[in-house]
C-alpha cells in the first residue's frame, strides 16, 4: 500500500493553536532529564508541534502510526521557544520514494507564533514500514 | 576540542514519561508485540528521546548556549529492555567557532554501535 505520489508538494492545514506553558515546558524538560531553567524550551521541544502536524497528516492519509519509524530529524531555530508562545505547525510533504517495500516520506514543518513569525523550521524523514519488513536498518 | 563523554541510562519508565510529555504515543515505544509485528527487535526508544539526550549533553557542555540548529539521522534503534535499562553514550567534538557559531559534532552510541547518523548541533558561543 504505497503512499500516494501526488502528495509531494502538498501542504496540510496548520495544527490547532498550542499554548506553551511553564508546566508543559517543565514536563518536557523533566522527561528528557534536564532542569527547566525558567527561560527557554529544550532544543527538541518543537517536535511536540511537528508531531501534532505529522499525526494530522497520517490520519488524513490513513497511515498507521505504528508503522512509522523516524528516519531523520532537523531543526533550525529562529529563536528559542518560551512560555506564553502560542504556536502552530504547518506540514508540507517534501519528497516521497519507495525503498525495499518502505515508503520514505520527507516532510517539512514550519512552526510559527501567533504573529505569524517563523520560530523553527523542522524537517523529518518518516519511514513507513511495509507489512513484511526485516529489522530496522 | 574533545568534550567529556556523557552516559545516560534509558529505561521503559523514561519512555512512558517521554511519551506523555511529547505526545508521541507510538506503541512501538511501549509494546513488545507491536514493535515485533513491524520487524523491530523489541521496544525501542523514541528517536527523539535519543536526540534529546544528545541535546542534553550539549547543554551540559555549553550551559545556557543558544542552539541554532540540531539534526541527525536515526540509523539504529535503541532497544530498551523490560527490566533495567540500556546505556546511551554521547561523545562530542567542538570545532573552532566561525562567525560566533560553534559546531559540535556528536557520536551517539548504544552497546558500542552508533545509533544516530551525523548528529550535529550548532550553537552560538556565549
Amino acid at each position: 500500500m504505497p503512499v500516494d505520489q501526488s502528495l509531494v508538494g502538498r501542504s496540510f492545514p496548520p495544527t490547532a493553536a498550542y499554548e506553551v506553558t511553564e508546566d508543559r515546558l517543565r514536563d518536557f524538560a523533566d522527561a528528557v532529564g534536564v532542569a527547566y531553567d525558567g527561560r527557554q524550551a529544550p532544543p527538541t521541544y518543537p517536535i511536540v508541534l511537528a508531531f501534532d502536524a505529522m499525526n494530522a497528516f497520517l490520519e488524513a492519509e490513513q497511515i498507521d502510526l505504528f508503522r512509522i519509524v523516524h528516519g531523520e530529524q532537523k531543526f533550525a531555530y529562529e529563536r528559542p521557544i518560551v512560555a506564553g508562545d502560542v504556536l502552530t505547525a504547518t506540514l508540507t510533504v517534501a519528497s516521497l520514494r519507495q525503498i525495499a517495500g518502505n515508503d520514505i516520506i520527507g516532510t517539512a514543518s514550519e512552526v510559527e507564533d501567533a504573529a505569524g513569525e517563523l520560530v523553527c523550521s523542522t524537517s523529518a524523514t518518516l519511514v513507513h514500514r511495509g507489512p513484511q519488513q526485516g529489522p530496522a536498518a | 576540542m574533545t568534550l567529556e563523554t556523557r552516559v545516560f541510562t534509558v529505561t521503559r519508565a523514561d519512555l512512558v514519561r517521554y511519551a506523555a510529555a511529547s505526545g508521541d504515543h507510538n506503541p512501538i515505544h511501549q509494546d513488545e508485540d507491536v514493535a515485533r509485528s513491524v520487524g523491530l527487535p523489541g521496544v525501542i526508544a523514541h528517536g527523539m528521546y535519543t536526540m534529546a539526550l544528545a541535546a542534553r549533553a550539549v547543554g551540559e557542555w555549553f550551559p545556557g548556549a543558544e542552539v541554532v540548529s540540531l539534526g541527525c539521522k536515526f540509523t539504529n534503534p535503541v532497544v530498551v529492555p523490560a527490566e533495567g535499562g540500556v546505556d546511551v553514550e554521547v561523545a562530542g567534538e567542538a570545532k573552532e567557532p566561525v562567525d560566533g557559531l560553534t559546531t559540535v559534532a556528536l557520536t551517539v552510541t548504544c552497546g558500542g554501535q552508533k545509533v544516530l547518523g551525523m548528529p550535529k548541533a550548532v550553537i552560538r558561543a556565549t
